[in-house]
């Protein structure tokens, strides 16, 4: 969902600017404490891995394509902040280097597949894993819902930029139900992407998912005492 | 839930060395290799653009120029070859840059936990000597 220039009228691509840049700014701040040893080299490749999935398109049918946009995946990986900031450079490189993607427009694409994907694919990450089972097997499926659900959402809300600032006099009505339509249908590849990536990663390295990690707190803690009692103490 | 069956510590399967070269491997192979299969069916959006009628004020993008446009390497007439480049190029790129941004971000961060740590170690003093 790369948005072009002209798409956006020159108000609302300042104004997509202006969000952008302050979400990169309290994501750099966010992502200081999300950012251990281990976590560092991890935000490199989860960038690369996203640059490198939106190359593959996936038919959706009709003559039409969408590929993984990947804001849940870098969130449940990485954490929302440095999500933001991974996210944020796959959208500079593709636009300054592949011209995939506007120049005016970077700004709203950093709003739509930066913070809002981040924060909703991470939104209905966290509600789902405070509500299921607290076992690491449920990262994987929360994450792809959470994947399921940013995309159309990320839809609707360029919907809304177009209803600002749309350059050209269309129905938005019927942007809005051709928007959030095939952008569900591209929602359940983000989802089948995401939900295997992510418990592929849970399988070699669960320390390596920031998602999984307040599970895994527990586990080690069973541990600890396992080692000399046989009762468990239960986490708060 | 009170288990009597303590758990066993699973073994780590794959070290962390090891985790981030097939990660690299994967990423590498899918912009060099799978990419090539991508659909070329316009994206949901430009579907969406062209089907109800503004895709007509979309405008070029001022890198198309760029020697990587369009995820093709200026020069490279092979389709695969030229695919590929520009997507190993690319995931380079991102890498080094969200790599170094990683880097630049953490030692800051690990700055302040190194702060936090001599507080710590103060307040573990106090607590040997008032144990």
């Amino acid at each position: 969902m790369h948005v072009p220039d002209g798409f956006l009228d020159a108000p609302t691509s300042v104004a997509t600017g202006v969000v952008a840049v302050a979400g990169v700014g309290l994501a750099l701040r966010g992502a200081r404490r999300e950012l251990d040893d281990r976590a560092a080299p991890m935000v490199g490749l989860v960038a690369a891995f996203v640059f490198a999935a939106q190359m593959v398109n996936f038919p959706v049918g009709a003559g039409t394509s969408g590929h993984l946009m990947g804001g849940a995946l870098a969130a449940v990986l990485v954490g929302p902040w440095s999500a933001i900031l991974c996210l944020s450079v796959v959208l500079l490189v593709q636009g300054l280097l592949m011209a995939d993607g506007g120049i005016t427009a970077i700004g709203t694409n950093i709003t739509l597949l930066g913070l809002v994907a981040v924060a909703v694919g991470w939104g209905v990450f966290v509600l789902l894993r405070a509500v299921l089972p607290s076992r690491p097997s449920m990262v994987a499926p929360a994450a792809a819902v959470g994947a399921l659900v940013s995309v159309p959402v990320a839809a609707l809300v360029f919907t809304g930029l177009f209803a600002v600032g749309g350059t050209a006099p269309v129905a938005l009505g019927d942007v809005a139900t051709a928007m959030v339509g095939w952008h569900s249908l591209i929602g359940i590849g983000e989802a089948v992407v995401t939900g295997l990536v992510v418990a592929s990663v849970l399988a070699a390295r669960p320390d390596l998912v920031h998602g999984a990690r307040p599970l895994l707190a527990d586990a080690r803690l069973e541990i600890r005492t396992a080692s000399g009692r046989p009762t468990t103490t239960p986490q708060a | 839930m009170s288990t009597t069956t303590p758990r066993a510590t699973r073994p780590r399967r794959v070290s962390r060395r090891a985790f981030y070269a097939t990660a690299l491997v994967v990423t590498i192979l899918v912009a060099g290799g799978l990419s090539y299969f991508a659909s070329s069916h316009p994206d949901g959006l430009e579907h969406v653009a062209g089907q109800t009628g503004f895709l007509g004020s979309a405008d070029d993008s001022p890198t198309a120029d760029s020697p990587f446009a369009d995820y093709a390497t200026r020069g490279v007439d092979d389709t695969w070859l030229s695919g590929a480049l520009a997507g190993v190029v690319g995931v380079a790129v991102v890498l080094l840059l969200a790599g170094g941004l990683a880097l630049a971000v953490r030692r800051r961060g690990r700055h302040d936990a190194d702060d936090a740590d001599g507080t710590d170690d103060s307040r573990d003093t106090v607590d040997r000597r008032v144990g």
